[in-house]
């Protein structure tokens, strides 16, 4: 049995899993995560303070999650540390795990205390957030992204409109129409961007390896069936390309796309509406991976391999972070992870499943890249004062002409000039947009190889806090890795 | 008709007994359930936006509903900046919107 410590962070699918599976294989494990519960996005379910009867109607695995909840919770060799803001990561010499600096208490209070943890490796598990594509008015009130919809649907029972639009792309869209619904909305329609031609491409190549996914499949087939039916509408190759209203939205034009995601003007409709949700597909929240100086690959995942270690020494990743594969893939990924992590072998006859299901559920992953991906033609959808970074209100025009004013091909002089995302949300919601913006304008792309995931800082964090943080560690003045060249 | 909470009379889950509890927003009382984010109590008064931006004043509220765009900021007894949609509302909890003008004149 180990002896060694194993400190995971994010306690969504993944992150329960390598709990599990390092507590299994004998280590002393630390879970963080920054909100008040366990679940992560997938199982994100309502707070003690509202019990209910039957709450596993709104979720899919909910025994699997309670069991893994029940196990941890009970396990005094487990210390689940809730409200946890990972802040920083400090990089060690040699095979020694960072030190991760969380900032403990209610969110973005003034008095959280600070902790730093070590351990003998760490489990990085922080998945992933909607990326919506601007389009004009997206900036209203009432125009969410998906994941909005589906967190207060199952985290507090609110609709968040009673007249709702799902728009964008990816097999996401399903079960938040289905949560809306089941939380008392009326959803007017569901509109994927892609043809049907190309999700038939993307999904069916090769069917038989869809056999080991025929859970997830047939819970994509039970939406279908169950909650959309012959009630709500599911249209493919039509997108949301406008909302309007002057204080909120009032309706949306919805419009057929061509197969480059491209608007076709003559297809144009309105439809009136109280909330439209959009999500384009997921972006992996990478700052904590980037600070631990892990290698990224060529789709910007986590590189990491069979055992789920990065190239960062006594550091793995596991869950949405190294491709968007969904739960079950976060699952398996979660278990070998915190199994090798604690010192086990990828070989282990404990994690032969996992490895199997790992497989299937990657090849999932790219099944939902082909058959859902972004396609380059959306920004005709674009006008001149459509607002590419929502922060610091930077239109699509303002973006342009800074640009081709500015000549220069580095991403960090194009951010600065223009400001976008610089903003308080630090690009998260606009970052790979003006990436992709910028490319298209400079033929050749950027040249400096800096990303917008960088975020050394990984959560705003209080002056006074800075302070007090500093105060507490002054053998280590530098608690912030400097952003490199 | 807006964003409202589902009554519990028409849940399938079958809710058991909650709490209420009350906000100020801008010091208007709003009626909440305990255990609900501050974003989740004002949306469900059927209220939209909560900040003004700072370039051109345009309202915003709920965006990502994980705390992942700021748009929902506000100021909560007295601490700015909070993400409405991470902070539980407590009972009593006074909220203020918030509108930060830019500190520079734009061009
Ligand atoms: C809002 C939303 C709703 C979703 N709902 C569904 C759904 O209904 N069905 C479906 O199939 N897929 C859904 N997804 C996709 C979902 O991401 C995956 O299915 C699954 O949750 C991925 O698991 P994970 O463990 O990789 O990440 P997550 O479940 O996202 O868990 C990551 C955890 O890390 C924590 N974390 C991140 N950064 C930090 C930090 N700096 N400090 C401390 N903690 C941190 C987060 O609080 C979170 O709890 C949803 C995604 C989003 C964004
Ligand atoms: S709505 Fe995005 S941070 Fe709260």
């Amino acid at each position: 049995m180990s002896h060694r410590s194993v400190l995971v962070i994010g306690a969504g699918p993944a992150g329960l899993a390598a709990a599990r599976a390092a507590r299994a294989a004998g280590a002393s494990v630390t879970l963080l995560d920054s909100s008040d519960y366990l679940g992560g996005q997938y199982w994100r379910h309502l707070p003690a303070a509202r019990p209910a009867g039957n709450e596993k109607v709104l979720h899919h695995g909910w025994s699997t999650f309670s069991a893994l909840r029940r196990e941890l919770e009970a396990d005094a060799g487990c210390e689940i540390v809730l409200g946890a803001q990972v802040w920083a990561l400090e990089t060690a010499h040699g095979a020694e795990a960072p030190t991760v600096h969380a900032l403990i208490g209610p969110v973005d209070g003034i008095r959280r205390s600070g902790r730093s943890f070590t351990a003998d490796a760490l489990v990085l598990a922080t998945g992933a957030h909607d990326r919506t594509l601007p389009f004009p008015g997206w900036d209203l009130p009432g125009v969410f992204t998906a994941g909005a919809a589906q967190a207060f649907a199952k985290g507090e029972r609110v609709a968040v409109g009673s007249r709702v639009v799902v728009a964008g792309a990816g097999p996401f869209l399903l079960p938040v129409a289905a949560s809306l619904t089941q939380s008392g909305a009326r959803v007017l329609g569901v509109y994927e961007a892609n043809g049907i031609g190309r999700l038939l491409r993307g999904w069916l190549p090769r069917p038989w390896r869809l056999l080991g996914a025929s859970k997830k499949a047939g819970e994509a087939l039970g939406y279908l069936r169950n909650h959309l039916g012959n009630r709500i509408p599911y249209r493919t190759g039509q997108a949301v390309i406008a909302a309007h209203g002057t204080d909120r939205v009032e309706a949306v034009t919805i419009a057929k796309l061509d197969a480059e995601w491209r608007p076709i003007p003559s297809t144009a409709r309105r439809v009136s509406a109280d909330a439209v949700c959009v999500s384009h597909g997921f972006t992996p929240r990478l700052e904590l991976p980037i600070a631990a100086g892990c290698a990224l690959d060529a789709d910007r995942f986590v590189t990491v391999d069979g055992r789920q270690a990065t190239t960062t020494a006594s550091v793995y990743a596991a869950g949405e972070i190294t491709g968007i594969g969904g739960v079950d893939a976060a699952l398996a990924e979660g278990q070998i992870a915190g199994h090798c992590a604690a010192g086990g072998h990828q070989g282990d006859p404990v994690v032969k499943a996992a490895v199997a299901a790992r497989a299937t559920f990657t090849d999932f992953a790219s099944r939902i890249e082909a058959a859902h991906g972004i396609r380059p033609g959306w920004t005709a959808w674009l006008h001149e004062d459509t607002l590419v970074c929502r922060c610091e209100e930077v239109s699509y025009g303002r973006l342009c002409s800074a640009a081709s004013a500015t000549d220069s091909a580095s991403l960090r002089s194009q951010k600065l000039s223009s400001r976008a995302g610089l903003g308080i949300c630090q690009g998260r919601v606009c970052g790979r947009t003006v990436e992709q913006i910028l490319a298209a304008e400079r033929p050749g792309g950027m040249r400096d190889g800096a990303s917008t995931d960088r975020r050394p800082i990984v959560a705003p964090v209080r002056i006074g806090e800075l302070a007090a943080a500093a105060a507490d560690q002054t053998s280590s003045p530098t608690l912030i890795s400097t952003e490199r060249p | 008709m807006a964003a409202r909470l589902l009554p519990a009379g028409n849940d399938p889950i079958r809710p058991g007994a909650t709490r209420a509890l009350s906000l100020s927003v801008d010091g208007e009382p709003i009626d909440g359930v305990e255990g609900q984010s501050i974003a989740g109590v004002i949306l469900a008064s059927g209220r939209l936006s909560w900040r003004r931006t700072s370039s051109e004043g345009k309202p915003r509220g709920l965006f990502c509903g994980i705390g992942v765009c700021f748009d929902c900021i506000v100021t909560v007894n007295g601490e700015r900046d909070v993400r409405a949609c991470q902070r539980r509302a407590a009972d009593g909890d006074v909220v203020q919107s918030q509108h930060d003008a830019l500190p520079e004149v734009r061009a």
